[in-house]
This record gives structure tokens, C-alpha cells and sequence, in this order.
């Protein structure tokens, strides 16, 4: 059995974006699925709850989701080049999307689905409603997603990866776009990634994910400037920057492991510079640390340590170069 | 010869002086890819350009980074340095030798100098044969040894790239995506070349082994006096690893310059476009950070856009004269070149400032273009 997401807990609020970081295979991709109920349910095992709005989503009958999803909550997929329906034009899909879930006409909806492609910025919109997702480039079918996603004005918006397979100053744009549309419909927003630089930029709150695990969560500032852990000090070194000139970069020795024979005890400790004898065998609590119940992390490390360690690379990482 | 006419030199269609220095010189290449109409008689309807006119040089020991947006001709230009593709027009020396038009037979020896990483780690390993054939193989090919001598030099590479030398027997499929890269770098590193293309080693590999990826092509250059062309998409990772960046937007060269020079003081409109829009991983930067948002998406370079290819979506466009006039790679000093009619005055430019007076287009209009 493969525990892909083991013990994750975090609320996100209106208006609110929480980042979840983490790289492949650490979970962050199962949590979203999970919470949207997407898991294939004749073989995967989910225990916990989800609370939406008071309801648990993980017990909700498939009827109820359907309600739900696409409609309060909605989920923007990583790969744009195979999320859209090749063969149906893309206003169909917008279309489709939104009547789904309201009763209005197709002259009603087709209005709504063009109002849309004009907010996230398809240029020509009247025109390329009738178009079909080849005739789009990634960048355009990943804004044809967002509008999708949009389109009933979810409390919730899931972006799993939204920007990983497009170049900077397309991210830039869909970045860009994703704030402004925060700001105007008030959604909250769920962004997965693994590029801290996206984290930095879009998240107030923000959860590091490593084998199945939440290793350390806080506050995006809190994050960056006081990180408790060794593996975010791990993640934050081993970033080549733009902005600060470094000679060598920290590597995690080492492969993430795998989930079906984790590690015991810390998962981390077989790539940990400071592991010590009890990291082998006793899984460390997520525990508050000394700046309050905001942040939480999960390490056996005494704090002197910690803080020693987290200096170093801050003074490394935010160095101005020259 | 000041640094200045140097500069200029490479970047004009004369022929460019060969310095000693120079590992590879690379003088107007251009790689077109036909599209044709019709079965039996074939007529070309029109060409994709995929390199069109490019100029530069590698001196030794020097990384030279190449950036830009996917379909701007990276990959190609790359292909097209090691002779996997035959170019359109243009010429390739490598160490002072003429490539360009050398037959397979005469290239073989030229491989052992030149040799290529290529971007997928999963794709670009054979799986059907086991690691240490896929490292020896270039040294039988060159005929480099004995079977048991081969098999030691394998051996010695697998520690050499870190991975444990009793992996030999393994297949690709019981390696990590970080592993079977390090198999790439081994195999590319087998023949002792003098240069190695990387076509981005890393772009698929997570950040923490990225990260050892790229520590590893450093020791390797700084053991055995590498020289790399070295192409990403990654801004951040291109500063890290070069010397020297050049960057392409839709096949043509649109800055060269010492990295250092580059990133602080970029001259073309699109690389300061490309240098705002990374995302800075530091929250109280970051935020404050606004991105010169271009507008639209890459023209086709079937049909590439007049003059200056980059004049639809540049903040500082001027009607009459990037549409008609295409610029040259003018020199700024430092070795810097950019390919500019209005290049920038400072850096870093916020998005109002970049847009020039004489600009004819507001960001609403580019919009609706």
C-alpha cells in the first residue's frame, strides 16, 4: 500500500491563497485530489475529513460533489495540453461548465463563457469561442482552463501546478491574471507548486510537503524568514537566484524516498545533514515553534540549532550580489 | 583588436577573425525546415525558421548559456552544433576546423570532441540495454580500448558522475530521473570531449536534485576543463552555470553579453521582459516586483513577424521604423550586444517606464491586436 498523504490538516480562508509546496511525489497533487474527491474509489482509502463550508466532502455522496465541484470549488490541472476535451470546441466546454450548474439558456451561457475568455485575456474572444483546444497555445488553453475554472464564480479555486509547463513570461501573465482575479471575485485559493518563487509571490500561508508528510507550515514571511526545518533549508539552497550570486549551491544528498517502504522514523533523516540517533526511530511531532501556533514544524533539532542553521542560509540566500 | 571590434566582428556577416581562444565560431547560421505540399511531386509551400542568422563564439573553458521561450530555436540551434542536424546556410568551426559541410565519415572523429546531453533523462537512455553498454558504447564506436579497458573506464565514470561503479549491470528503468542524468553526463563525458551541449540537463529533474545536477557539470568543467553550451529555459539556472548568456527570441540572436553584465544591465527590451517575470523567492521582494507582462503569445516563425521579430508585443515599439528597419547587434562595451533600436537606458524598469513616449501602443490596444 502506497500512504501517499499521511496526516495533512490546514484550513484556507476567504480571499486567502495557501501554497503548498513540496517536490514530485510528495503528496501535494493526492491532497487536492482528495479533498476534491477525485481519488478512483475502488482503490484508495481516504480517513479524515474535509470540511466545506461545515460539510465533509470525504463522505459526501457523489451526487453532492457533483453540486460542488466545478461549481464552489473548482480545480485548474497542471498539464493544459491534456486537460481540455480535444474534440469539442472550447466554448462548448465553457458552456457545458456552466450549465451544469445553473439554469440558463445557451445564448445566456455563451454570453457568460465569452465575458469570461475576455477577463483572462484571450484576445479576439468572439472568434475563438468556436475554436478547438489544438488551435490554442499553452499558455492560451491554460487561460481557457482558468476561465473554465472561473466561470461559476467558485469560493475555491484548486491550481495544481498551474504554471509549470509554461515559459516565465507566460507565468508571469497567468500569475498576474490569478491575482487580479482574487482581488475581484474574492475566491480563496489553493496553489500547488514546487517552485518556491511562485510560493514567495502568490501565498500568504504555506505548507512544505515531503514524503507524504507536512514537515513544516507558516505564514509566507514567517516562512522565509525563519525556516524551522532542514529540509525547507535543503529546498531554499539548493534555488540558483537571480538576484544573489552563489558559488556552489547546498544539495540534498540523496532521492526522495519511496512511499511504499518509507524511511522510519523521520522521513527525512537517510537525506538530513543534522540527523541525529532519535530521528532513526521516532517520528518527530508537527509542533509549534517558538514564533507561536502559526508555525509548525517537524524536526527532533534543539532550537539553538535550528536558528543557527536558518541564519546561515538566510545569509546566503538573500546576499545582494556585488 | 579592442574588445569593442571584437564584439562587432562576430555580429556582422563578415566573415569573424578566428582567435586562438575560440573553441567554436559559430557565423550566420540559419536551419529552415521545409513544409511541402503534394505526395508525388513535392513543392515547398513555405519554411519554418527555425534558426535564421546567428552569430558566436565559445572560447574555451567558458560556459556559454543560451535562454529563451520554448519555439524560439534553442534546441534546434543545438542540434545543429554537433551536426545532428545539417544547417540551411551559415558556417560552424570548431576549433579551427570548418564542420559545416564534413561528410559523416570525416565528422566521426570530430564527435569525440563535441558531445551532447540531451534534455529527457527517460527518453534519451536506451532501455533495452544495460548502463554500462550505454557508457562504453562511444569509446567502441571510436574504438577506444580493449572490452576490459573499456569496462574500467566505465566504471571510473559511474564514480566520477557518482553513482556506485556496481551499478554497471543495471537497466536505465532501476534509476531515478537524477540518476539516469547523471548516465547522460557520463556517457556525453566518456570520449574525453572538449565541448558538451547540454540541452537543458535539468529542466526535468526536481530543485533539490537539480541542484546536484548542476553542482556536478561545475566540478566536472573546473576537473577536466570542460567547455559547455549549456540551454535553458530557467533564468535563474543560466546564471548560476554561464559565463556568458545569449539570449534568442524566434531564431535570431537578441543579446550577448558577460552574465554578470546581462543581468544587471540588460539592453533588449525582451530580456528585461524575461528577467522580470521570474519569480523571486523572497516574499518581501517578490511582492514588490512587477513584471513587464508581454502581451500575447510567440508569433510563428513560419511566418515571422517584419524587421525587428520581436516588435508586436515590445513595450517600446515605434511605428516606421522596428517594423521597417530590422537592427543589428549593436555593441554597448563590455562585450555586451543587443539587437535594438531604442535599447534600455537603466535596469531595473518598471513596466510605465519601459513603455516609450513615442510608442504608439497602450497595453489595452496591444490587447485587442
Amino acid at each position: 500500500m502506497v500512504r501517499a498523504v499521511e496526516g495533512v490538516s490546514f484550513s484556507v480562508e476567504k480571499g486567502q491563497t495557501l501554497g503548498i509546496v513540496g517536490e514530485s511525489g510528495c503528496g501535494k497533487s493526492v491532497t487536492c485530489l482528495t479533498v476534491m474527491g477525485l481519488n478512483p474509489k475502488r482503490n484508495t482509502i481516504s480517513t479524515g475529513e474535509a470540511l466545506w463550508k461545515g460539510k465533509n466532502l470525504l463522505t459526501a455522496r457523489a451526487r453532492a460533489l457533483r453540486e460542488i465541484r466545478g461549481n464552489e470549488i473548482s480545480m485548474i490541472f497542471q498539464d493544459p495540453m491534456t486537460s481540455l476535451n480535444p474534440v469539442h470546441s472550447i466554448g462548448k466546454q465553457l458552456i457545458e461548465a456552466v450549465q451544469l450548474h445553473r439554469d440558463l439558456s445557451t445564448r445566456q451561457a455563451r454570453a457568460r463563457a465569452l465575458e469570461l475568455l475576455k477577463a483572462v485575456g484571450i484576445p479576439k474572444a468572439e472568434t475563438r469561442l468556436d475554436d478547438y483546444p489544438h488551435q490554442f497555445s499553452g499558455g492560451m488553453r491554460q487561460r481557457v482552463m482558468i476561465a473554465m475554472a472561473l466561470i461559476n464564480d467558485p469560493d475555491l479555486l484548486i491550481a495544481d501546478e498551474p504554471t509549470t509547463a509554461l515559459d516565465v513570461t507566460t507565468q508571469a501573465q497567468i500569475l498576474t491574471l490569478m491575482k487580479r482575479l482574487q482581488e475581484e471575485f474574492g475566491s480563496a485559493i489553493l496553489i500547488i507548486t514546487h517552485d518556491l518563487g511562485v510560493v514567495a509571490e502568490t501565498a500568504d500561508d504555506v505548507l512544505v510537503m515531503y514524503a507524504a508528510n507536512v514537515v513544516e507550515q507558516a505564514p509566507v514571511e514567517e516562512l522565509f524568514n525563519r525556516p524551522q526545518h532542514p529540509y525547507t533549508w535543503g529546498l531554499m539552497g539548493s534555488l540558483p537566484r537571480l538576484e544573489v550570486d552563489m558559488e556552489r549551491l547546498t544539495q540534498i544528498p540523496g532521492q526522495p524516498p519511496s512511499l511504499l517502504r518509507p524511511p522510519a522514523g523521520c522521513r527525512f533523516h537517510p537525506r538530513c545533514p543534522h540527523v541525529m540517533e532519535i530521528c532513526k526511530t521516532t517520528v518527530p511531532e508537527l509542533a509549534e515553534s517558538p514564533s507561536g501556533p502559526e508555525h509548525l514544524q517537524r524536526c527532533h533539532l534543539d532550537q539553538e540549532t535550528k536558528d543557527r542553521e536558518a541564519a546561515k542560509i538566510l545569509e546566503m540566500t538573500m546576499a545582494e550580489t556585488g | 583588436m579592442s574588445t569593442n571590434e571584437q564584439a562587432a566582428a562576430t555580429t556582422t556577416n563578415e566573415r569573424p577573425e578566428m582567435s586562438p581562444d575560440d573553441l567554436l565560431v559559430v557565423n550566420d547560421v540559419k536551419k529552415y525546415f521545409p513544409i511541402t505540399r503534394g505526395i508525388i511531386f513535392q513543392k515547398q509551400i513555405a519554411a519554418v525558421q527555425a534558426v535564421d542568422g546567428v552569430s558566436f563564439n565559445v572560447k574555451r573553458g567558458e560556459t556559454l548559456g543560451i535562454v529563451g521561450e520554448s519555439g524560439c530555436g534553442k534546441s534546434t540551434l543545438a542540434r545543429c552544433l554537433v551536426r545532428l542536424l545539417d544547417v540551411t546556410d551559415g558556417e560552424i568551426h570548431f576549433d579551427g576546423r570548418d564542420i559545416t559541410r564534413l561528410s559523416r565519415l570525416a565528422m566521426r572523429p570530430m564527435r569525440r570532441e563535441m558531445t551532447m546531453i540531451f534534455q529527457d533523462p527517460y527518453a534519451s537512455l536506451n532501455p533495452r540495454k544495460r548502463v554500462g553498454f550505454i557508457i562504453g558504447e562511444p569509446l567502441e564506436v571510436h574504438g577506444l580500448g580493449t572490452a576490459a579497458e573499456i569496462k574500467r573506464r566505465v566504471q571510473e565514470l559511474l564514480e566520477v558522475v557518482g553513482l556506485n561503479p556496481e551499478h554497471y549491470n543495471r537497466f536505465p528503468h532501476e534509476f531515478s530521473g537524477g540518476q539516469r542524468q547523471r548516465i547522460g553526463v557520463a556517457r556525453a563525458l566518456a570520449v574525453n570531449p572538449k565541448l558538451i551541449v547540454c540541452d537543458e540537463p535539468v529542466s526535468a529533474l526536481d530543485v533539490s536534485v537539480q541542484a546536484q545536477i548542476l553542482n556536478l557539470l561545475k566540478d566536472l568543467q573546473d576537473d577536466f576543463g570542460l567547455t559547455y553550451i549549456f540551454i535553458a529555459h530557467d533564468l535563474n539556472v543560466v546564471r548560476h552555470i554561464s559565463d556568458r548568456v545569449l539570449v534568442m527570441y524566434l531564431g535570431k540572436v537578441v543579446e550577448v553579453a558577460s552574465r554578470d553584465v546581462l543581468y544587471s544591465e540588460p539592453k533588449h527590451p525582451y530580456t528585461g521582459a524575461l528577467l522580470s517575470a521570474v519569480p523571486i523567492p523572497n516574499p518581501e521582494k517578490g511582492r514588490n516586483r512587477k513584471p513587464i507582462v508581454l502581451e500575447g503569445d510567440v508569433p510563428s516563425p513560419v511566418n515571422p513577424p517584419s524587421a525587428c521579430r520581436f516588435h508586436p508585443r515590445c513595450p517600446r515599439f515605434v511605428e516606421g521604423h522596428c517594423d521597417v528597419e530590422e537592427p543589428q547587434l549593436y555593441p554597448f562595451g563590455n562585450e555586451q550586444v543587443a539587437a535594438c533600436h531604442y535599447p534600455l537606458e537603466r535596469w531595473p524598469m518598471g513596466p510605465d517606464e519601459m513603455r516609450r513616449r513615442g510608442s504608439a501602443r497602450s497595453p489595452e490596444q496591444a490587447l485587442q491586436t
